[in-house]
């Protein structure tokens, strides 16, 4: 039985690893912004058979919010097992170029409210000698492309700084666990024109995730295709990629 | 969310716009903005309805499916509460560990709650519990006027006229079943083929009341002495036994075959195959629930065999007095138009009565089969059945149809002006703007 923190439970990736961790038993900490929609995923986990569900209502911009996290994690529990970050939102990226208050507010809540976040957590599992951070990112990190740039700044940020936070606290067996989801259906995706055959569910990149987390994988691409379609198009030469409309 | 949403039997060949909601209180907000785009809507749960009654008159259905939660559950008295998109498997997924089964399963485990509630659907043991409505102790339905609790003390009307009402009366958001309580995950079988209708009747005349389970597959090419051979099966979830959640690996038809795979040389060696394989005496058996409940369901996209054109499925029930001789008229005339399929089923239902205004079966016997679309003669051998169900003053199945006659479904269902007048105004499906013309 483990107990793990899930941030941005309201999400549906995070919905989806909630039901599989609830069927598994286990003790689940949900932290989101809404009370109501915490509760219905509460519900949901403890009629699936978690060990218990807590929820926490936390504005997640908040810089102090790792730190009350950490408090109603220690009022208790021993020890954290495993975090999984997965707020986020989708920006709309020409609203991004033309109101720089929008862009920087997008950019925190993807990016710096992340960072925030794991540089509090990483703490206390720095302290336990034990415990995996898991941090869904995007492959939109891995290249800025015109349609998208904002949030795929925001995401490049977070998986390079997981993949320093990894460095440095696997000499200390803690393990971070960068997750790289391609298209998702989900209600962030709801409204865009996603490609059919590329398009995963919830719930298979959430046993991706289960998976990752279980076999400590370091960067997950989930579903695993887009492993291969991001080398590609890193490899793009940049004279040609600019030309591209992706 | 996902592509454009069809029907079971892909036939009638229309396209629906699916929309979904994140949390099951954005419902109303959904049927107020689609009925003012489009006039009208219609819950759409797992797409398991064969014909047009899963599919709305405007093409935008409501995609139920996108709202799936648990909500309670009491493992001391088996009662459930969840949203109306989680399926009947996600159900047994969490109840079948806990000691716990469906009071009633049709023959699919993907069919969603909301869509037992709508079809108010029945399954092998009709004859000892009735329809899956007679096991809802309440439900929320969104309507335009407002959000409603119903049960049999609040709202009842509505709550008669939502089971078996084919969703017209309102978004069910959740709703609250019981369940019954097993020992173990087996089932004791028995099986024993049978060389004509008139044993079939004898083995259920003998047989029906001793079991929860009983259903039967019929030959339906067989004619002359033989006709109306098949299979006879019994089932009974079993007092000593394993307690093991099946994970039986899942097949899939991976793509649609520009042809059928059904014709007539392909079925008539298959029947007479199966047939041969059945025992000829009573053959006792342990089967794990899965197999049993569902062997088709181990089959993803088992539609597709049928190709591009889809299939049909005639079901129709006949009321006990002229329930053997109107199967034989029909079975002769199906096994005299060499179609059909794999796929008939006879099943004895009982007399327990169900809540709803619009519940199919009753006391006589049901025959179920599937047609591929792709004969012209089709048309011709409905009517002609048509015409014996008629007859026999029995009638069809809504969900699965997609061509019965607006006088035969009024004749059939004399309560449906009642569900017309609580059918809400945002909601219409095809296949009730077609029998209510």
């Amino acid at each position: 039985m483990k107990n793990i923190v899930i941030i941005g439970a309201t999400s549906a990736i995070a919905q989806a690893c909630a039901q599989v961790w609830a069927r598994q038993g286990h003790h689940l900490m949900l932290v989101g912004r809404s009370e109501g929609k915490l509760n219905a995923v509460k519900a949901d986990a403890q009629t699936r058979g978690a060990a218990s569900v807590t929820t926490l209502v936390q504005d997640l911009a908040d810089v102090n919010a790792g730190q009350s996290i950490l408090e109603a994690c220690q009022a208790q529990w021993a020890q954290i097992d495993y975090v999984l970050v997965a707020h986020g939102t989708l920006p709309d990226q020409a609203k991004c170029q033309d109101d720089v208050n929008y862009a920087i507010q997008e950019f925190n809540t993807n990016g710096l409210s992340v960072i925030a976040l794991l540089t509090t957590l990483a703490k206390q599992l720095e302290t336990q000698r034990h415990g995996t951070l898991g941090v869904i990112s995007s492959v939109a990190g891995d290249r800025g492309r015109g349609s998208n740039y904002l949030y795929g700044a925001a995401k490049s940020a977070v998986s390079e700084y997981c993949s320093g936070l990894r460095a440095r606290l696997s000499k200390l067996n803690v393990h971070v666990l960068t997750i790289k989801p391609g298209f998702v259906a989900t209600p962030m995706t709801a409204g865009l024109p996603l490609p059919e055959k590329l398009t995963a569910t919830p719930e298979a990149v959430a046993a991706d995730i289960i998976k990752g987390f279980e076999k400590k994988r370091n960067v997950l691409y989930t579903p695993f295709f887009w492993w291969p379609i991001m080398m590609i198009i890193k490899m793009i030469p940049e004279f040609i990629f600019k030309k591209l409309s992706i | 969310m996902s592509g454009p949403l069809y029907s079971w039997g892909r036939y009638p060949y229309t396209p629906q716009t699916g929309h979904c909601a994140s949390w099951r209180d954005e419902w109303a907000d959904r049927l107020k903005t689609l009925g003012q785009a489009h006039g009208t809507t219609l819950p759409y749960g797992n797409g398991r309805s064969y014909g047009d009654s899963c599919m709305a008159a405007s093409g935008h259905v409501l995609e139920m499916r996108s709202t799936r939660k648990f909500i309670a559950a009491d493992w001391a008295t088996g009662t459930v509460t969840a949203e109306a998109g989680v399926t009947l498997a996600d159900v047994l997924a969490l109840s079948v560990p806990q000691g716990w089964f469906l009071p009633v399963t049709p023959g699919t485990q993907f069919a969603t709650l909301g869509g037992a509630i709508a079809n108010d659907v029945h399954g092998k043991n009709h004859h000892v519990r009735g329809t899956f409505g007679r096991h809802v102790r309440a439900f929320e339905l969104v309507r335009s006027e407002g959000v409603l609790r119903c049960s049999a003390h609040e709202n009842p009307a509505l709550f008669a006229a939502t089971i078996g009402g084919l969703g017209l009366t309102g978004i069910v958001t959740w709703a609250t079943f019981q369940l019954i309580p097993i020992h173990s995950t087996q089932m004791d079988t028995q099986s024993q083929r049978f060389g004509n209708i008139a044993e079939f009747f004898s083995l259920s005349n003998e047989l029906d009341h001793q079991h929860e389970y009983s259903v039967a597959w019929v030959d339906c090419l067989a004619r002359g002495q033989q006709l109306g051979r098949g299979a006879y099966f019994t089932g009974d979830h079993a007092t000593y036994g394993e307690q093991v959640l099946p994970h039986r690996k899942k097949l899939s038809v991976p793509v649609t075959p520009p042809l059928s795979l059904i014709n007539k040389l392909s079925l008539r060696a298959f029947n007479e195959l199966y047939w041969r394989r059945q025992p000829s005496q009573r053959r006792y058996a342990k089967a794990d629930y899965e197999p049993f409940f569902y062997p088709l369901d181990s089959l993803l996209h088992w539609n597709r065999i049928y190709g591009p054109r889809g299939f049909r499925q005639y079901q129709c029930v006949i009321p006990e007095n002229d329930g053997e001789y109107a199967v034989r008229a029909l079975l002769e005339t199906i096994a005299t138009s060499n179609q059909g399929s794999f796929l008939a089923v006879l099943k004895r239902c009982g007399d327990l009565p169900s809540p709803g205004l619009l519940s199919f079966p009753l006391k006589g016997v049901s025959l179920a089969l599937d047609f591929p679309v792709q004969h012209r003669e089709r048309d011709a051998l409905f009517t002609r059945l048509d015409a014996i169900v008629r007859e026999a003053n029995g009638r069809l199945y809504p969900a699965k149809d997609a061509h019965m006659a607006a006088p035969d479904f009024q004749r059939g269902y004399p309560n449906w002006e009642a569900l017309e007048r609580h059918r809400d105004p945002s909601i219409q499906s095809a296949f009730w703007a077609r029998v209510t013309a």
